[in-house]
């Protein structure tokens, strides 16, 4: 047959050597090196106790904001929703009564904020849609439960934790929202 | 009344060999699967099992009792008892194989000699060759009774791969035992106890390289292990005879495939790297000195190390080598090994009547 381009390479495959029809030398060779590889350093991770870094961008599941005075941020504008592809995520608005400045920090905030997990796709839009910094997406990943109800992450389980009260569990939170943010940036930039 | 007395304990004394030993082979075969995963995780740089319990040690544990747990499936089409019987006799051959294996010399227990062979035919390695021949029944019948396509063809492929090789590891046995004039495998070890270098160089590999190598890959072929496990070829056969088998059936005939490796390991040993014989070391001085118990139990652990290093070479085979075709299989085993046993039957046999002239 005509070669269709001039890179054929004709092989003629040659016949095997004693040392090859001999077989046991190369099943030698070949044990020797799985032998070696009983030394070699282990390519597992073992994961719940080991975790790979994650990527500077890596979006799992959504953390509700607070400001420093451990006020909730979100005002329960819907925007997040409208921007949610999957349309994971509801929300309730209420006016904030007298009395309730130091639980929220605009006049409205969200009575009811509900995500989803199971219809989250974890795209991060909500994250970029919040104009007012109250949703991030945060390191934690693979929820496991046995239930499908107990997938819808409420208010209780989306919020991060009050700095007045747990400030070590929110810088610890926050640290990890503002180095995320930074590596962000740095990723952006360069 | 004497008579009477003797025959008792001499019955209770081979009834407790019976028990410890068949205890410590299932001991070692549970075992022997985890360290088959170890290794391969090892050498497949991973870690292998090492969840349950320290390193993983109760591993095994787990598994038979999620086998056991298993439901048991007897397929509505197959013979019911046949279906049956196959792993049983898989499992039975595979334990009464070590039946005439010398585990030891001999102990002193209250005044009485223990030998710590069940029994000493004069045919020691014909009773082997009997019951491992016997051993292909378990996975035939298993494979036919399981009235399943790929189980039938993975059973003939057992089968005529086992006797195939059979023929090749008996030529090989038989320049053997032209080299050691005797087929009780107690006496085969006490010859080679008696070579230079404290029996070090009295080990029948120095005296038959060539038959060993030969009894070396049918032993391979004969347990049914990679490269030669055409049998439980999954890529081919899904799961070859077993496929059909589930719940304890199956662990039986998985466990009688490990069991044949620790007693192969065991007659490999102490046909060609004498047995319970330590290296080295000259048992007779040792043992006057010692006593005779110590020097008994340390040949017990020496014929234990020579077991796990055959271990570990079948394990250590089966993760680097792929499996045969099947005409390769045939080939390598009628053409190849049935021809070099012979020349090294004959060659041992000139050699033989030259040096015994």
């Amino acid at each position: 047959m005509q070669p269709l381009t001039n890179r054929v390479k004709v092989l003629e495959p040659k016949p095997l050597n004693l040392m090859e029809r001999l077989y046991l030398p190369n099943i030698l060779k070949g044990m020797l090196i799985t032998f070696r590889h009983i030394f070699k350093k282990k390519a597992t991770i073992q994961y719940p106790e080991q975790k790979r870094p994650f990527s500077s961008v890596f979006r799992g599941l959504h953390v509700l904001n607070r400001d420093e005075e451990g006020k909730e941020r979100c005002t329960a504008c819907g925007l997040c929703a409208v921007a949610c592809p999957a349309e994971a995520i509801t929300m309730e608005a209420a006016e904030r009564k007298k009395g309730e400045e130091h639980l929220y920090r605009e006049e409205k905030y969200a009575a009811r904020y509900e995500i989803n997990m199971l219809r989250c796709i974890f795209c991060g839009l909500c994250e970029e849609a919040c104009p007012k910094d109250a949703i991030y997406l945060s390191e934690t990943f693979a929820p496991a439960n046995f239930t499908r109800k107990s997938f819808i992450y409420g208010k209780p389980d989306l919020l991060i934790p009050d700095p007045v009260q747990a400030p070590d569990d929110f810088a610890r939170a926050k640290g990890q929202i503002e180095e995320r943010k930074q590596k962000a940036n740095k990723t952006l930039t360069a | 009344m004497q008579f009477l007395s003797t025959d008792i304990s001499l019955i209770l004394e081979k009834l407790s060999i019976i028990v410890v030993v068949v205890l410590a082979l299932l001991g070692i075969a549970l075992y022997t699967t985890f360290a088959e995963r170890k290794v391969a995780g090892i050498m497949q740089d991973r870690y292998g099992p090492n969840r349950a319990g320290p390193f993983g040690l109760l591993q095994p544990l787990a598994d038979g009792i999620k086998l056991f747990f298993k439901e048991e499936l007897i397929p509505l089409a197959s013979n019911r008892m046949l279906f049956i019987l196959g792993p049983f006799i898989a499992m039975f051959t595979a334990l009464i194989t070590g039946a005439v294996v010398p585990w030891g010399s001999q102990l002193e227990i209250f005044d009485r000699t223990v030998s710590l062979t069940i029994a000493k035919p004069d045919i020691g390695i014909l009773y082997v060759f009997a019951v491992v021949s016997i051993g292909v029944f378990g996975m035939m019948i298993g494979g036919w009774a399981s009235n399943n396509k790929f189980s039938l063809l993975a059973a003939i492929r057992g089968a005529s791969q086992v006797i195939s090789y059979e023929l090749a590891m008996g030529l090989s046995i038989i320049a053997l035992l032209l080299v050691t004039g005797t087929m009780n495998l107690g006496e085969i070890v006490t010859q080679q106890m008696a070579g230079g270098l404290g029996g070090f160089l009295g080990w029948n590999v120095f005296a038959q390289p060539l038959g060993f190598l030969i009894f070396l890959v049918c032993v391979f072929a004969e347990c049914n292990r990679t490269p030669f496990d055409l049998p439980e070829a999954e890529s081919e056969l899904n799961m070859g005879y077993h496929q059909e088998y589930s719940s304890l059936k199956l662990g039986f005939f998985l466990f009688s495939e490990y069991i044949n490796m620790i007693v192969s390991s065991a007659v490999m040993a102490t046909l060609f790297f004498g047995g319970y014989d330590i290296p080295f070391v000259d048992e007779a001085s040792l043992s006057a000195a010692w006593g005779n118990n110590i020097v008994a139990i340390l040949g017990i652990l020496m014929l234990l190390t020579k077991i796990v290093f055959f271990l570990f070479l079948f394990m250590w085979v089966r993760w680097t080598i792929p499996r045969f075709r099947y005409d390769q299989l045939m080939d390598l085993g009628w053409r190849k090994m049935i021809p070099l046993a012979l020349a090294n039957m004959l060659i041992t046999g000139v050699i033989t009547l030259w040096l015994n002239r």
